[in-house]
């Protein structure tokens, strides 16, 4: 991956030694530009906009500060040798989405009090609480190893929050939510992309013996056992049943993908890839055929620019546009139109529409680019873990981060059909961005554990009694 | 399990490649095409968030204007200075509608996005001004217009009226007209305004530019061109006898022979300054017959027939005179039949023969000026043909000045000037069963014997009983108060 990383901890080696130094300087050196990024891009829109520095920029910037230093202080203590590339990218997105999110309520057509007002100070307050769960993540799991133990609770948690959405009605066709009275909504998805891939770590880890051995000779292709195949059935007709139920395309597809992805790795085999991709065809040309709001999904990938069906002009069509007259360089921030998509999805699924017409084709590269990064970083994790539970975790974690980032923006710069999910960090939505943090919190855990110098081996009991023999 | 971690990490690394190269479609190849399209909201933004430049006429008076809306994307309207008046030559600029004729022609000019005005709008981002739009100068004369619109009334009718010297239009009114500006913004009322005047809503088509777009049968006043393929021909005189009977068997019919209005005396073997004098059906059908189709297509196209890309630069209809049998062809001589021209083409009639037989090409803008005053392109009179040798052109001139001494146009005169005219009645609908429509074409000389206008009226119908229609009646005076205005202007 990067070369230079590897010459700096001088090892080339996935499983490092012992002895590493932890990189801590590097973090807060970074952590330093990614906080002082979005808060010039927070001048910048206030410059563009009203033609002077907002008012609230030095609240802003001390307050996003505030949140990284103390994100750093506690990675410092409790997880000295965690990667150093995690926390200031994160920092870094979430800090941008921020400000995207308090640039687009400075839009009066998007900011009504129908469509809920001013987003930013909650997504601000989100934001506080998602590092929150960061910290309580880092100081209160000591290994994450622990997690195994509640592998089966785990199944039942993901369970549940995955088929509670049913019962709350649907929103722009989509029933991905949960209100809660008093707190808000909650969309119980994203939490149970990180509950389920602790589940599949901790079964895999078990099972991966059995599936990967005890197999038929099938054309070639190792086929499992029927018991072996019966949880994996159940997840993709799991995953049928949301597309079914609650028409979130996204969701099911995110969570197929992460039972293929975590399967491979823990069984080795290429076998379960095919099986998986034929079984997740199989079940999206029947459900894309029989549901209507898929249909439509489709046919506007298919013809983007195509007029809705009361001759208007369509979200994704406005979307198109945004990116096209953001052209190389970008309108600037403050300056593009991108409140033409209308209602609240430019400030939610539709945030990289902004990202590509301000900051134009450079910008929107840097930030695709920052999430590879931080998915790689993942994986660089998930490889140096050095048990097999850490390494399905860390794979399947940021596996399921990567999906989700070409999900939302494949779909809205229309390289697939759109589905309804949230660009992590950046777009506006209080259950993203708390799961996201606590995501990151578990990867950094991983990698703390991973690269952390092995503890002295212990004196042992053996030693005395077998005698070297020298002649 | 490192194998397959760093297959699924490559996997992961090839997704956000496949990201990045779809923005780059998206963002690079696609871009100038997504952020000029149709739809992209963008581009009205773009045109309305500066004052729009203006359309002048030919004294430098603007009849066009902006003014600063409010809104939260258009921040400037279009405006129109007396829109029902000027709305045939200007078109319009609507934020909601779109844009039309020289509004629509000129939009690069009119924002200052035309590649000509890029040294202005780089010197105006550089010293931080906004961009300025340029301005249309167009040739037409206030006065004429104005008294154009105002002769025709509330009838429905139009008038071209173009300078045969260099081709330059003077004025160009249809009724009835559309105010432009009840429909320039984005509202619902604009939207409201819009649909009452569709044809839908409204048969009299009030959008429909008819001095430039409609075509009619031209009646009477396509004699000018048969006269005139009669003595090219160099088988007739002005003044010899032709031979014809009165009334006029159609070749090849045995139904009701043609006979003429008024039953002239004179008609009967009339030569060709007589027959146009009294409007002699009988004769000019003849002589169309005898010349022959063939000869009569070629003279048609000589005066601007067939030509249907006549942009002046606004686009004008094309004016047709057909393939046809014998009987068709006598009929269409006399202006009926499939025989069809616009208003303009029927001035253009009376302009190459007040011009000694030179048509000069209409044109309608005069010079495309940059914000800074520059002119950044200049109309230059443009020859389109030479129908009718200058002595000829000369007699046609005599019989037209005939025809308004003594003929069927009297009503033109004007005192102390010569001017020479041509009605016309065409017939119209089944066996003539609706309002036929009234035509005048006629020019006026200056002192110097040179002409300075010539104008064709047409009004298609009206309230007056049908045996009083005549072009004499109805359209002749129109005609006479647009020459009035152009004499007025030349003193």
């Amino acid at each position: 991956m990067s070369s230079n990383l590897n010459v700096n901890t001088g090892s080339n080696t996935t499983v490092s030694p012992g002895g590493l130094p932890s990189r801590r300087n590097t973090e807060l050196a970074m952590l330093i530009f990614a906080v002082l990024i979005p808060v010039f891009a927070y001048a910048n829109v206030g410059l563009a906009k009203e033609g002077e520095l907002p008012a609230g920029m030095l609240g802003y910037g001390l307050g996003l500060g505030l949140l990284a230093g103390v994100g750093h202080l506690v990675v410092r203590r409790w997880a000295p040798y965690a990667d150093p590339l995690m926390l200031p990218i994160a920092t870094l997105l979430n800090g941008l989405g921020l400000v995207l999110i308090w640039r687009l309520d400075q839009e009066p057509s998007i900011t009504t009090p129908e469509l809920g007002g001013a987003m930013a100070p909650g997504q601000l307050m989100w934001s506080t609480l998602g590092v929150a769960l960061f910290l309580g993540v880092l100081i209160f799991l000591k290994d994450h190893r622990v997690l195994q133990r509640f592998t089966y609770i785990s199944m039942v948690v993901a369970l549940v929050l995955l088929i509670l959405p049913i019962f709350f009605p649907a929103r722009n066709g989509a029933r991905i939510w949960i209100t809660l009275p008093g707190i808000g909504s909650l969309q119980p998805g994203e939490f149970a992309k990180i509950i389920i891939a602790i589940f599949f770590a901790g079964y895999l880890m078990v099972k991966r013996d059995a599936l990967a051995l005890a197999s038929r000779r099938f054309m070639g292709l190792y086929l499992p056992r029927g018991r072996d195949l019966g949880p994996i059935l159940a997840i993709w007709g799991l995953s049928l049943m949301i597309l079914v139920f609650e028409t979130d395309l996204g969701t099911s597809l995110l969570f197929f993908g992460l039972f293929v992805i975590m399967l491979y790795v823990a069984t080795e085999r290429t076998s379960w890839v095919v099986f998986g991709l034929l079984l997740s065809s199989a079940g999206a040309v029947a459900v894309a055929s029989t549901t209507s709001h898929v249909e439509d999904r489709v046919n506007n990938w298919l013809d983007p620019l195509a007029h809705a069906s009361n001759d208007g002009v369509t979200e994704t069509a406005q979307a198109m546009f945004s990116f096209g007259s953001g052209g190389m360089l970008g309108s600037g921030l403050g300056q593009g139109l991108s409140r033409l998509i209308g209602g609240i999805a430019p400030k939610s699924d539709y945030i990289l529409a902004t990202v590509g017409e301000e900051l134009g084709l450079a910008g929107l590269m840097a930030i695709l680019v920052l999430y590879g990064l931080l998915v790689e970083r993942g994986m660089r994790t998930a490889l140096a873990a050095r048990d097999p539970f850490g390494k399905l975790l860390a794979v399947g974690l940021s596996g399921a981060f990567a999906l989700q980032v070409f999900v939302v923006a494949g779909g809205v710069t229309g390289l697939i059909p759109l589905t309804g999910m949230t660009m992590p960090f950046l777009a506006q939505g209080g259950s993203s961005v708390i799961a996201n943090w606590a995501l990151i919190a578990i990867l950094l855990r991983i990698s703390d554990t991973a690269r952390r110098p092995a503890p002295a081996p212990a004196p042992s009991p053996d030693a005395e009694m077998t005698q070297v023999v020298r002649p | 399990m490192n194998k397959p971690l760093r297959r699924v990490a490559i996997f992961c690394g090839l997704l956000v490649l496949a990201l990045l190269v779809r923005v780059n479609w998206v963002q690079f190849v696609q871009a100038d095409e997504l952020a000029n399209h149709e739809d992209n909201r963008r581009v009205k933004i773009d045109r309305y968030a500066q004052p729009r430049g203006n359309i002048l006429t030919s004294d430098g008076k603007s009849i066009t204007g902006s003014k600063e809306t409010g809104g939260t994307d258009f921040k400037y309207k279009r405006t129109f200075k007396d829109g029902k008046l000027w709305a045939p030559v200007t078109g319009y600029a609507s934020q909601a509608f779109g844009a039309s004729q020289l509004e629509k022609l000129y939009d690069g000019i009119l924002t200052g996005d035309d590649d000509r005005l890029f040294f202005n709008r780089t010197i105006d981002m550089l010293t931080g001004k906004p961009q300025k739009g340029g301005n249309v100068v167009t040739t037409l004369n206030s006065k004429a217009q104005k008294a154009a619109f105002e002769g025709l009334g509330d009838k429905k009718g139009a008038v071209a009226a173009i300078d045969p010297q260099t081709g330059a239009v003077l004025a160009l009114a249809t009724t009835p007209s559309y105010d432009p500006s009840s429909f320039a913004g984005s509202s619902d009322e604009d939207a409201e305004a819009w649909a009452a005047l569709q044809k839908k809503e409204n048969p009299d088509e009030p959008m429909l530019n008819r001095a430039l777009r409609q075509t009619y049968p031209p009646g009477s006043t396509y004699k000018l061109v048969t006269a005139a393929a009669a003595l090219e021909s160099g088988d007739y005189s002005l003044d010899g006898k032709t031979d014809s009977p009165d009334p006029y068997q159609l070749p090849q019919t045995t139904g009701d022979p043609l006979g003429n209005d008024g039953n002239h005396p004179g008609c009967k073997d009339g030569s060709i300054r007589v027959a146009l004098q009294w409007s002699c059906n009988t004769v000019f059908a003849k002589i169309s017959d005898d010349l022959g189709n063939e000869k009569m297509q070629e003279m048609s196209q000589k005066f601007g027939y067939g030509e249907d890309k006549l942009d002046i630069p606004v686009r004008a209809a094309e004016s047709v005179y057909p393939e046809d049998n014998r009987p068709q062809n006598a009929m269409a001589g006399i202006g009926q039949a499939s025989n069809r021209a616009t208003p303009l083409q029927v001035a253009m009639f009376a302009s190459a023969i007040a011009n000694d037989g030179k048509l000069m090409k209409p044109y309608m803008v005069d010079k495309l000026v940059a914000p800074n005053l520059n002119v950044v392109e200049q109309t230059n009179p443009e020859e389109m043909g030479q129908p009718v040798s200058p002595e000829n052109a000369q007699k046609l001139q005599e019989a037209m000045e005939t025809v308004v001494e003594k003929g069927t146009g009297k009503t033109a005169q004007i005192p102390n000037v010569k001017v020479g005219g041509k009605t016309g009645t065409a017939q119209h609908g089944e066996n003539n069963s609706k309002n036929p429509y009234a035509w005048f074409v006629s020019y006026a000389k200056g002192e110097d014997g040179s002409s300075p206008v010539a104008v064709a009226v047409v009004i298609e119908s009206s309230s007056t009983a049908r045996d009083e229609i005549a072009g004499s009646k109805l359209a002749a005076p129109v005609a006479k108060g647009v020459m009035e205005a152009i004499l007025e202007e030349k003193k």
